[in-house]
């Protein structure tokens, strides 16, 4: 799945990453605690979250992820694009909750996301 | 390469930075990214740590072909008991840190996954020093 399948899938707007729109997607984590997102993910995510601030952009610098959605209709404010902007990442609001953004994504077929075993 | 840098402890927010630029340099240099992803990972989580419990303090990254050793120093109120702050889910931040994505009880647990060999040397009310170290295969 590319990214511009993901904005299509959620019915998104896309704030920045216009280079990024035919960048393959293979799996997704939805999640609001950001060291959470370094605890699991892997390669090739996109990142989505109700988390609007600046750590959910750091976080996706640090693990290289290439794609934020911000669910629920949330719009990051200029310095969180802008920041987005300079690091190369793909920013995505939707109107859909977290749920349904990601139940939306895993029936498109982005079905891979990884588990981990209970501790 | 020794890279140094002060981290503010008044504003979250800004929490990162020195991990970040860390993280270009490595870049730079030409090393693997899984093990820029593991230096930058446990580095960023200690320097958040830093700015949540201690008030801020230094960062400093030592770049050989080896190895990167990070140590980030604090003067904050220590850690009153090593192991539990050890445990995933432990946590003593407030819920302010929460509403930032933090505070968890992930940030030790996360750092000592990532690294080779992590060292924190911790008294009540002097602050703890924290010394991350990142093998590199490519030296």
């Amino acid at each position: 799945m590319t990214v511009r399948d993901i904005v299509s899938t959620l019915e998104g707007v896309l704030l920045t990453g216009e280079e990024l729109l035919d960048t393959d997607i293979k799996a997704a984590c939805g999640a609001d605690l950001m060291s959470d997102v370094m605890a699991f993910v892997k390669e090739g995510v996109v990142l989505l979250t109700g988390l609007l601030n600046p750590q959910a952009i750091r976080t996706a610098d640090m693990m290289d992820i290439k794609v934020i959605v911000f669910v629920r209709g949330k719009k990051p404010p200029k310095d969180m694009v802008q920041e987005a902007q300079d690091n190369g990442i793909a920013l995505i609001a939707t109107k859909y909750s977290m749920f349904l953004a990601c139940g939306r994504l895993y029936e498109a077929g982005l079905r891979s996301g990884g588990t981990r075993d209970i501790q | 390469m020794k890279l140094h840098y002060e981290v503010p402890g008044d504003d979250l927010s800004l929490a990162g930075r020195a991990s970040t630029e860390v993280k270009r340099a490595l870049g730079r240099l030409g090393i693997d990214p899984v093990e820029i992803k593991r230096v930058a990972v446990a580095m960023y989580e200690a320097e958040i740590n830093m700015v949540i419990h201690a008030g801020g303090g230094t960062a400093e990254a030592d770049i050989s072909p080896e190895r990167v050793t990070v140590v980030l120093a604090d003067h904050g109120p220590g850690i009153a008991d090593l192991d539990l702050a050890m445990q995933e889910g432990y946590s003593t931040a407030p819920e302010s840190v929460r509403e930032m994505g933090f505070g968890a009880g992930m940030g030790l647990p996360n750092i000592k996954r990532n690294a080779d060999d992590l060292h924190i040397d911790t008294a009540l009310g002097l602050g703890t020093t924290v010394t991350i170290v990142i093998k590199l295969k490519t030296g």
